[in-house]
């Protein structure tokens, strides 16, 4: 029974309860989970608005935790943040979401083909594949044995069966492709392993400069309108992540529907195939529940952990983890408990560091052996762009690369406005010997060369606006041109532009190795008594900065051709210069 | 029969309550037989803490009474809305009969369906150079306007909602405003600028003025959205929802979270600053099968001209872009003072080009801003160094940022650019470049409208 009604907030006496349990609230049956046990009143956190309700109100507990629902029919479906299907959602109410309203997560009538991958007989036991369901034309559902079953195949059919029909019998258990999992649960790895492959985007400051392993954990703060979801949505449409899973936590309703719409006309770069069918969205929009934004997360995660376990490379992104961080905040307010920081709870730092610890490469477990890995990245939404704030240092503290988007570069126009002076990735070691093998011998060295530029130029600049450019020598000044290159021709990219956006490792090696040739020959000819301004006059620059907007399959040649055409305008200075 | 208890800043605490509902509306009789409204905002075994609309001055806790309505505070919605002034709370208040409802309808709304929405991208034509070139309005997008105390706020949001179009006509159009806390001038304004062009035919008023109670404010904007949700999606209408000031309206929202002694947040504004307002933002937006549309403009003033003040920074957090006025710009005498740099309308990309607007208009609005923030620059420069250190393109991009506030920005009143004019207005200005500075318009465009 109800005895206070707080906003997502109610106390209620519920007779043997357990901390997790799924409990339904009031005679709508609104979705609720204990909180907090004092005595016999439990705190119950409420995914729907709680408008109605009042004290005496009925509090059914199922005795069960929050849980989602694994099995064929996730892949290109939208989900609420407790994972009702929202085209379900919109069948059952209308375009206005109701309340109380109970759909199934996962399609209970369709039928999928299931092929076995094991014999009747076999000895199987947790995470063992046992049979396959090709889910969509771009990915193939294992099926694997659930948790807390293991022993000799009794029976295992093939055909077409929906999600609650049995497909194998196990030690007398019947097995179906349904399986339920706690949604604050993490499931685990057999065995994790450090990250040494890229998770590539195509997007060139992240890949080139500051790169993301499969396996790791990013955060991106930023102001609001720096391009967080910009970004966020670049990795979702270009990773070479084999699923996407896409919480759109407490944003924008429209840029769920500009997924929904986008995803499917884009085609995935490596195999041609609709994006979307490799797509699972998680929306929680700013005007849903806030008590739901929180559970969205973790929903994602146990959605995109599942793949994982089948041996994909999984990645995860949060849009904006800060609005999780204060539903925390408004719920622990709620609970009248101690504030911290900014009035966040103190439980603030572990909750973010437990999340991020789902990330991770390693062994799956059960057979065949196979490698998964979930990389998680996460934007931050700090107040007034202020990343001093409780939310991004607390991430900071737990993820690897960190893209900082800076209000003055997207002022600029300057997009992605990642930060390179604040940026970091810790993962550039690990890589360094994959990028090295599989793109070039020299790639971490002109990484290394075209950031220590960048740094050089932003005190240069600071020169400049004190005394003017003239106080330069000629050296410094080619600093300044080659940075503007970097800058332009090669860190900006635009999202929109149907070739720009996605550059392929091998593009942005050409690109960048030319301009960083374009620099080292400078140098050397700067020594002949060439100028800075002559230099500047080389026709063969302005092709470098067309490179970006050149088709992937043009730009090994024209790459060579302005290498060698570079070369002779150099050598056609150096003789201007002698002859005078 | 329940017994109020306690009284304490907007709030009214009653005991002895039974069956009371969270979130209700309330009924709160004076001995005088003056009656308030209030909503239940906590109920805890007998009581329930009630959040009083009118306020609490003159209530007492002997003869009060207090009558739980068993509904929410509700807004009774017809066509006959149109044309009508109401007050903050949705009561009518022009001597005009109340309309007889169609039917009911909470003001809190329900959250739209993420899937049945369908993306804004249909070019609105406010006739303003400044939104439709450069940071472009369109259906269904909520756009604030941040401004500051003094600044013409009023009057370019009257203008746009005098002007706005859409390229080709199409459904009825309507105008929804909510005003919070503004004074009686500000809302005569309007009242008059809407009755003078006839737009009052086709208007909605919802009205709290600074005198009225402030409390009343967290109801404004919603009624306003309910009304404007009737219009567009059960009448089919495009309407567009005006709601100024939103600042007056976070005020008393912190009021209210003052008087619970709630864990302030920055700047004493509560913690579910940014929810709240996220629940009156999203109601923008289009339909999936509607043919109508809302269209937001809240108007807020930023306290101190400061952007990163929790009311614009978290607007700003929730909106699809905004409009920046400012100070410099007015200062120069320039109307409408919109700093088209700051501002950005982020759904402006998908709104414009080809069959949409015109071609070059992508091009056009991505070079115009290269090269006015290049002219601001330079003008920066100048007062550094002198005007001795310019070089000759420096000055030409001078020549560009004056005339282009000079011409581009400032634009009268009464004026209504068609997108092709502003489109032809910038091809003008942009001559007064090299044609090889214009590194943001395909070769193509240069060719066809610079040598025009
Ligand atoms: N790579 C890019 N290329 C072109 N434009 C971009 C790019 N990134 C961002 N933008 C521009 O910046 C705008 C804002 O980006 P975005 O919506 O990602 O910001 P955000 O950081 O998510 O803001 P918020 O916190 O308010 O959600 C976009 O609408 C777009 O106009
Ligand atoms: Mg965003």
């Amino acid at each position: 029974m109800i005895k206070k009604v707080a906003g997502p907030l109610v106390i209620a006496n519920i007779p043997d309860c357990k901390k997790g349990d799924l409990v339904k609230v009031g005679k709508l049956r609104l979705v609720g989970e204990v909180i907090e046990i004092r005595g016999d009143l439990a705190s119950i956190q409420v995914y729907e608005e709680t408008s109605g309700l009042k004290v005496g109100d009925p509090v059914q507990n199922t005795g069960m935790p929050l849980s989602v629902e694994l099995g064929p029919g996730l892949l290109s479906t939208m989900f609420d943040g407790i994972q009702r299907p929202l085209v379900e959602l919109e069948k059952a109410s209308g375009v206005f979401i109701a309340r109380g309203v109970e759909v199934p997560s996962l399609n209970r009538t369709k039928k999928w083909t299931f092929k076995p991958v094991k014999n009747k007989g076999d000895e199987v036991s947790v995470g063992d594949i046992i049979g396959e369901v090709e889910e969509t034309s771009l990915i193939v559902h294992k099926i694997m044995i659930p948790h807390g079953i293991s022993g000799k195949i009794e029976e295992i059919k093939s055909g077409s069966f929906t999600i609650e029909e049995t497909i194998a019998k196990i030690s007398g258990q019947e097995i179906t492709m349904l399986q339920k999992w706690p949604v604050r649960k993490s499931r685990s790895l057999k065995q994790k392993e450090s990250v040494s492959i890229p998770l590539t985007t195509g997007q060139r400051i992240i890949d080139t400069m500051f790169p993301l392993a499969k396996g790791g954990s990013a955060c991106v703060p930023g102001p609001f309108g720096a391009g967080k979801t910009v970004i966020q949505h670049q990795l979702a449409k270009w990773a070479d992540a084999d699923i996407i899973v896409f919480v759109g936590c407490g944003e924008r309703g429209n840029e769920m529907t500009d997924v929904l719409q986008e995803f499917p006309e884009l085609k995935d770069p490596r195999t041609g195939k609709p994006l979307l069918e490799r797509t699972i969205l998680i929306a929680n929009t700013s005007n849903m529940p806030i008590a739901a934004r929180e559970a969205s997360v973790y929903t994602g995660a146990a959605i995109a952990e599942y793949f994982r376990d089948m041996g994909y490379s999984v990645a995860l992104m949060a849009d904006s983890t800060s609005r999780w961080a204060e539903a925390l905040r408004e719920m622990s307010g709620r609970l009248e408990e101690m504030p911290g920081e900014e009035g966040y709870p103190a439980y603030l730092s572990s909750r973010l560091a437990d999340f991020y610890e789902r990330s991770g490469y390693g062994k799956c477990l059960g057979t065949p052996e196979r490698e998964g890995s979930l990389t998680i990245i996460g934007s931050v939404s700090p107040p007034g762009g202020d990343f001093s704030e409780p939310v991004v240092q607390n991430t900071l503290r737990v993820t690897k690369v960190f893209w900082g988007l800076d209000y003055a570069l997207a002022h600029k126009r300057h997009f992605p406005a990642i930060n390179w002076l604040q940026s970091y990735s810790l993962y550039v070691e690990n890589l360094s010997k994959y990028f090295k093998e599989n793109i070039g011998e020299d790639f971490p060295a002109i990484r290394e060369e075209a950031l220590r530029l960048l740094a050089k130029e932003a005190e240069l600049e600071e020169i400049v606006r004190l005394v003017g450019m003239e106080s330069l020598s000629q050296k410094e000044q080619l600093i300044l041109f080659v940075c503007k290159i970097i800058r332009e021709d090669f860190l900006y990219q635009s999202a929109f532009d149907p070739i720009d956006q996605f550059s392929s490792l091998k593009k942005q090696y050409n690109i960048l190795s030319l301009i960083m040739i374009l620099h080292k020959k400078s140098l050397e000819i700067l020594d002949f008594g060439v100028e800075v301004k002559d230099i500047q006059k080389i026709d063969t620059i302005s092709r470098i900065s067309k490179l970006k907007l050149t088709k992937e399959e043009e730009i090994p040649q024209e790459a060579e051709s302005i290498r060698q055409d570079m070369k002779n305008k150099m050598e056609n200075l150096i003789g201007r210069a002698n002859n005078e | 029969m329940s017994k109020a208890i306690e009284i304490y800043g907007p709030l009214l605490l009653v005991s002895e309550v039974s069956g009371a509902l969270y979130d209700e509306l309330v009924e709160v009789e004076l001995k005088n037989g003056d009656i308030r409204s209030g909503k239940v905002l906590e109920i805890k075994d007998d009581k329930a803490l009630i959040q009083i609309f009118e306020g609490t001055e003159g209530l007492d806790l002997k003869t009060i009474k207090t009558r739980f309505t068993g509904k929410g505070l509700e807004l009774g919605v017809s066509k006959d809305l149109l044309g009508r002034i109401f007050s903050g709370l949705g009561k009518p208040i022009d001597n005009a009969p109340d309309i007889i409802p169609e039917k009911k309808v909470d003001i809190n709304g329900s959250s739209i369906n993420p899937f049945s929405r369908n993306y804004p991208n249909d070019f609105i034509q406010t006739g303003i150079s400044t939104i439709d070139g450069l940071n472009t309005l369109t259906r269904g997008q909520k756009l604030p306007i941040f401004s500051g105390s003094g600044l013409p706020h009023s009057r370019l949001a009257a203008q746009i909602a005098r002007q706005a179009k859409v390229k080709g006509g199409g459904s009825d159009f309507a105008v929804v405003f909510g005003a919070m806390g503004i004074t009686f001038e500000d809302a005569e304004f309007f009242i008059r600028k809407f009755r003078e062009t006839g737009a009052i035919e086709n208007a909605v008023l919802f009205i709290n003025l600074a005198s009225d109670p402030a409390i009343e404010r967290i109801a404004t904007p919603r009624a306003a959205l309910t009304a404007a949700e009737y219009m567009a999606f059960d009448l089919n209408m495009h309407v567009l929802v005006i709601l100024t000031d939103m600042t007056n309206y976070c005020e008393s929202l912190r009021e209210v979270s003052a008087a619970r002694k709630e864990v302030p947040g920055r700047r004493g504004y509560p913690g579910y600053l940014y929810t709240d307002l996220a629940t009156i933002y999203e109601r923008a937006g289009r339909i999936k099968g509607k043919d109508g549309s809302i269209t937001l403009i809240p108007i807020l003033s930023m306290p101190d001209d400061d952007k990163t003040h929790p009311i614009p920074d978290l607007t700003g957090y929730i909106t699809e872009g905004q409009i920046i006025l400012d100070r410099a710009l007015e200062r120069k005498n320039i109307y409408p003072p919109i700093d088209p740099l700051p501002s950005l309308s982020r759904l402006r990309d998908k709104a414009i080009g080809k069959g949409k607007t015109r071609e070059d208009h992508p091009n056009v609005a991505n070079q115009l801003f290269a090269s006015y923030a290049r002219g601001r620059e330079v003008r920066e420069l100048m007062v550094i160094l002198g005007e001795a250190a310019l070089s000759d393109i420096d000055k030409k991009y001078l020549k560009f940022a004056d005339e282009f506030e000079d011409k581009f920005i400032r634009q009268d009143e009464m004026e209504d650019r068609s997108i092709e004019d502003t489109l032809n207005l910038s091809w003008e200005l942009l001559k007064i470049l090299p044609k090889d500075e214009l590194k943001r318009i395909k070769p193509e465009f240069i060719d066809k409208y610079y040598e025009a």
